[in-house]
């Protein structure tokens, strides 16, 4: 027992049984559904900005690019224009490819002792965290784009695409889309990773734990509602659809699974600026990877740098020119 | 990464983020009505209650194809005591023998909610074929 991931776990059920009880039993479907959402949305969009322009804020008075691979040197030798760019093309492609692929991840290596009589350290390389994060953010990524055909009216023909592909097996009625499943086992994945890699539970506190409780609980009341309970999809979407058309409605009959589902979504954004789920806005501003390693070719000049009085050889000499002509130096004007 | 080129991000995020709500910017919240034929409104009562129907039928159509296909069992027994044909295009007893204007009962809510059944791969609209 662990208190880093049993209060947060605790934590999580309190809010969905607070969001489930208070629609339930005291009937404040119009504070769980319509108040907590707008503060949520003000709350993210505010906090994402405030976070970013602080970031925006601080001076980057060096280059610090983590080189990964041959600095561009003399013209023999081949420069890797990825891994050590020299110019904003080769920043560009390894910003995309770690935005994308989270390349930096894939060299994820784990440390461990040979399990023989030498018990030699050994590093090896990892690859579980890499599969596990790609699964998961791009499932969840899929997840919401999907959650937009609530939201928009008419509905894109994008969006139905997608619909269709994330559903192409056309298992059951409501058939399987595949990203939400994916997105609780990948989720359950990275939990039981800090759970029991000692080493990796070792470091983990409750702000890491937290998010993925709160992610594991919104994947499965969502998935709960759409294959288990059901849910009158028509009324919830006219119900989003008054959110953002700003004239909010309560639909008749839609019970306290969905307005939990509701809150938690709205803990997640409300929650996300001031968390380390933050690294959303912040793997762009990351300064080993987004600047060019180009310290030497290119003169940067410390940003605060202040001006500073310089006693040039001009003032010098109108200083000392008689005294210089009386010992005999050399002086450019003559008077 | 130069300050101008932070705030032209998030410029482009903060209006992503909010994309539904300027999306939406004049639309309603009215979800479109969906017309019962004459039949269907003389009958008043469908094989489940209303709100169990709205969020549940998908299923119950499931279970009924696989009573049909395996069993062989065509009549569903319903909780409120009528007699159902388990079809969904087949007869007068089926789906669309009450529910006839396969446009104005089923499409409209499911091009809404953007769901799109695989029903119609199989069957028809009876309406159509005559047509």
């Amino acid at each position: 027992m662990n208190q880093k991931y049993m209060l947060p776990l605790a934590g999580v059920f309190l809010l969905f049984l607070l969001a489930y009880a208070g629609v339930e039993g005291a009937g404040l479907q119009w504070f769980f559904g319509i108040v907590i959402p707008y503060l949520a949305v003000i709350a993210f969009i505010w906090g994402f900005v405030n976070r970013v322009m602080g970031w925006a804020a601080s001076a980057v008075p060096f280059r610090i690019p983590t080189t990964c691979g041959q600095q561009k040197s003399l013209p023999w030798i081949k420069q890797n224009c990825i891994d050590n760019p020299d110019k904003a093309s080769g920043v560009f492609i390894r910003m995309l490819l770690e935005i994308f692929l989270f390349r930096s991840l894939f060299r994820n290596t784990k440390a461990a002792f040979n399990r023989n009589e030498k018990n030699k350290l050994t590093y090896s390389w990892e690859i579980f965290l890499w599969v596990g994060a790609l699964a998961f953010h791009y499932a969840f990524l899929v997840v919401i784009v999907r959650h937009l055909r609530f939201f928009l009216e008419p509905v894109p023909a994008c969006l139905t695409f997608l619909e269709f592909m994330d559903g192409i097996v056309q298992i059951g009625l409501p058939g399987i889309f595949i990203s939400g499943i994916v997105l609780l086992f990948a989720a359950l994945f990275l939990l039981a990773r800090r759970i029991f890699d000692a080493k990796v539970s070792y470091i983990s506190l409750a702000a890491d734990y937290f998010p993925l409780f709160l992610i594991i609980g919104i994947a499965v009341t969502g998935i709960a509602m759409r294959y288990f309970t059901k849910v009158d999809i028509v009324g919830i979407k006219e119900f989003t659809m008054g959110l953002v058309t700003f004239h909010p409605v309560i639909p008749a009959g839609v019970g306290g699974l969905f307005y939990a589902h509701v809150f938690m979504v709205s803990l997640l954004f409300a929650y996300f600026p001031m968390s380390k789920l933050m690294h959303m806005g912040g793997i762009f501003l990351s300064p080993t990877r987004n600047m060019a390693n180009n310290t030497r070719a290119k003169r940067h000049v410390n940003p605060w740098n202040y001006a500073v009085d310089v006693h040039t050889y001009e003032h010098y000499e109108d200083h000392f020119r008689e005294k210089m002509i009386e010992a005999g130096l050399p002086v450019d004007k003559k008077e | 990464m130069s300050k101008n080129a932070i705030i032209a991000g998030l410029v482009v995020f903060v209006a992503a983020a909010l994309f539904p709500f300027w999306f939406n910017i004049g639309g309603t919240n009215a979800a479109p009505e969906i017309e019962l034929s004459e039949k269907a409104k003389a009958a008043k009562q469908c094989v489940l209650d209303k709100y169990d129907m709205r969020a549940n039928h998908m299923s119950l159509l499931d279970e009924w194809r696989d009573s049909v296909v395996r069993d062989a069992d065509r009549m569903y027994k319903s909780t409120n005591g009528k007699d159902f044909g388990m079809s969904l295009s087949t007869g007068e007893n089926s789906c669309l023998g009450c529910h006839t204007d396969k446009a104005k009962f089923c499409d409209r809510c499911h091009t809404y909610a953007s769901v799109t059944p695989y029903c119609w791969e199989c069957h028809t609209d009876p309406k159509e074929v005559t047509q």
